[in-house]
């Protein structure tokens, strides 16, 4: 017998273990909830040495799966790929960047799933979960729809695990999302629409197919997979919680789940209890879950999206709601940032720390300097920005923004006159001592 | 001014397994006026305690959101095909 199962999150009614995301009583989502007692038993009071203690997981592989314990994964499931662990380290040069102070700067962190394998987003986490499910349920054909992260993700696991895999994607796709889909051997179904419409259309074909939908009727098993974020954020910062977490938002679904993993430890006694203040970054050009927070709405006025951070272009957030109430439970607050504001913060991210991330990582940078300078966020406090995706598959948004350099002859003189005319006055002044200086030491170059 | 109404399989037990109907309402109040009379045993899980349309269904009037053709009031039109949703799928952010 498994050690959780799936609930209503409104009626609270139990519906064991099947693919199936809503209550057919008041048609509600549904959560997976787990045996906390059992698993507490496993964490072992008093001394920690159980054997799901934070002694037994940091000797565990370096992989997502250290937290199976809670996660839905079928009895004996093996997983194949080496999934999260993503780096989180502080960024400090970020730090002063957002912030306009160096106090901030060994306090804010960012959590980089641009580099989580194998499709470079935090959606190998979630997919991760899902397929496993699928497996155990017989399925032998996935799908999802997707804005693009999904749909590669979606697409490389089902390779690995031997499924067939549909995918579903508004027609406007990021052309390197696109190709990050079909390489895998997905069949990939543009629909000339939005994110919104696609979606809708999948709930339909759900309902006419019998294939694994990832975020339809695998939804409550795959979006578990997002609370290993919570678990790792929490472990490399030494078991400890931050005080805030700032999270782009598109469904809503990742915020509630960082929340709810902070809970499960905090109620397993692996980390001490402690009140987290949650951010929500969105574009303003898709706004719906920071529009009710800010106007102190409990519910979501769906938009028609217009932005170009698309892996965030939902317009009628599925989890919107309860978003809207983590945030609003924990103290924090929700932002919202115009696209030339996201195009600035890929490009403050890469240049202050090293990190090329993709649009919905500009937003949540964007998102954070604005909540530095609102003073919602403080710098003494210690704060993880969630980078989800990586920057090489979205590049389109950055055409334009450099421009393509002329070639030069590959001859010293030339090279020597090119950087005449390509450096500052200032620049071209203090290269000219640095030459002087260094011809006076006899060291050369 | 008749309109059609696609009904979703986990709401079909409790239509006796129908899953489309026809029928002449002119706005969604009529429609689920219609409904409650045909299936009884779907009103309280179309709508809760206060009579609300449940938050977590969506209707589409020929695949748009009904919200942004206004609502409540928006008056069908003659062929319309109305979908009644779960609002369960969507990205993980």
């Amino acid at each position: 017998m498994s050690h959780y199962e799936l609930r209503c999150r409104e009626c609270g009614r139990s519906w064991g273990n099947q693919p199936r995301s809503i209550c057919d009583d008041c048609f509600s989502p549904l959560e997976v909830t787990y045996d906390y007692d059992a698993l507490r038993a496993q964490v072992g009071r008093g001394n920690g040495q159980g054997t799901f203690s934070r002694a037994s997981i940091a000797q565990r592989p370096p992989n997502m799966w250290r937290y199976s314990e809670l996660l839905p994964l079928p009895p004996g499931y093996e997983p194949r790929l080496p999934v999260g662990f993503t780096p989180l380290f502080q960024a400090p040069h970020l730090a002063e960047q957002l912030s306009g102070t160096t106090a901030a700067a060994k306090n804010l962190y960012l959590k980089n799933d641009a580099v989580c394998l194998p499709t470079l987003s935090f959606k190998d986490r979630v997919v991760a979960v899902a397929l496993s499910q699928a497996k155990a349920f017989g399925f032998d054909t996935v799908s999802c729809s997707s804005t693009g992260n999904l749909a590669n993700a979606v697409a490389a696991h089902a390779a690995r695990e031997g499924l067939k895999a549909w995918i579903f994607i508004p027609s406007d796709l990021e052309p390197a999302k696109i190709l990050g889909t079909n390489v895998f051997g997905a069949k990939v179904v543009r629909i000339d629409g939005n994110y919104d419409q696609v979606n809708r259309l999948c709930s339909q074909i759900a309902d006419e197919h019998r294939w694994g939908f990832v975020n339809v009727n695998l939804r409550p098993y795959y979006s578990e997979g997002s609370k290993t974020v919570g678990f790792e954020i929490a472990e490399q910062l030494g078991w400890r919680l931050p005080d805030n977490v700032v999270c782009p938002m598109a469904g809503g679904s990742l915020i509630t789940k960082i929340k709810k993993a902070f809970d499960e430890l905090i109620k397993l006694g692996l980390v001490e209890a402690k009140e987290v203040k949650f951010f929500g970054a969105q574009a303003t050009g898709c706004s719906p879950i920071s529009t009710a927070v800010k106007t102190g709405s409990s519910e979501i006025e769906p938009q028609k999206p217009s932005t170009i951070a698309r892996s965030l272009a939902i317009g009628n957030p599925a989890d919107g709601h309860y978003a809207i109430k983590t945030i609003k439970g924990s103290g924090g607050w929700s932002e919202d940032v115009s696209d030339p504001e996201i195009i600035d913060s890929i490009k403050l991210l890469a240049e202050s720390e090293g990190i090329f991330t993709e649009t919905a990582g500009g937003v949540t940078v964007a998102c954070a300097g604005k909540l530095y300078r609102q003073d919602r966020i403080l710098p003494e406090e210690t704060t993880v920005l969630c980078i989800t995706g990586n920057g090489l598959k979205t590049t389109d948004v950055l055409a334009g923004v450099y421009r393509t350099e002329r070639p030069i002859a590959p001859k010293v003189a030339e090279f020597e006159s090119y950087l005449q005319q390509t450096l500052e006055p200032a620049d071209v002044a203090a290269e000219i001592r640095g030459v002087v200086a260094s011809q006076a030491a006899g060291v050369g170059a | 001014m008749p309109i059609t109404v696609q009904i979703p399989t986990a709401l079909r037990r409790h239509t006796a397994g129908v899953g489309s109907i026809t029928c002449a309402a002119s706005n969604l109040g009529e429609l689920f006026s219609v409904l409650d009379e045909k299936f009884p045993d779907l009103k309280p899980h179309l709508r809760d305690d206060k009579g609300q349309i449940r938050r977590f269904l969506n209707i589409y009037v020929n695949e748009e959101d009904i919200r942004f053709l206004g609502g409540q009031g928006y008056s069908f039109q003659e062929g319309d095909e109305v979908l009644l949703v779960p609002s369960i799928a969507g990205g993980a952010v």
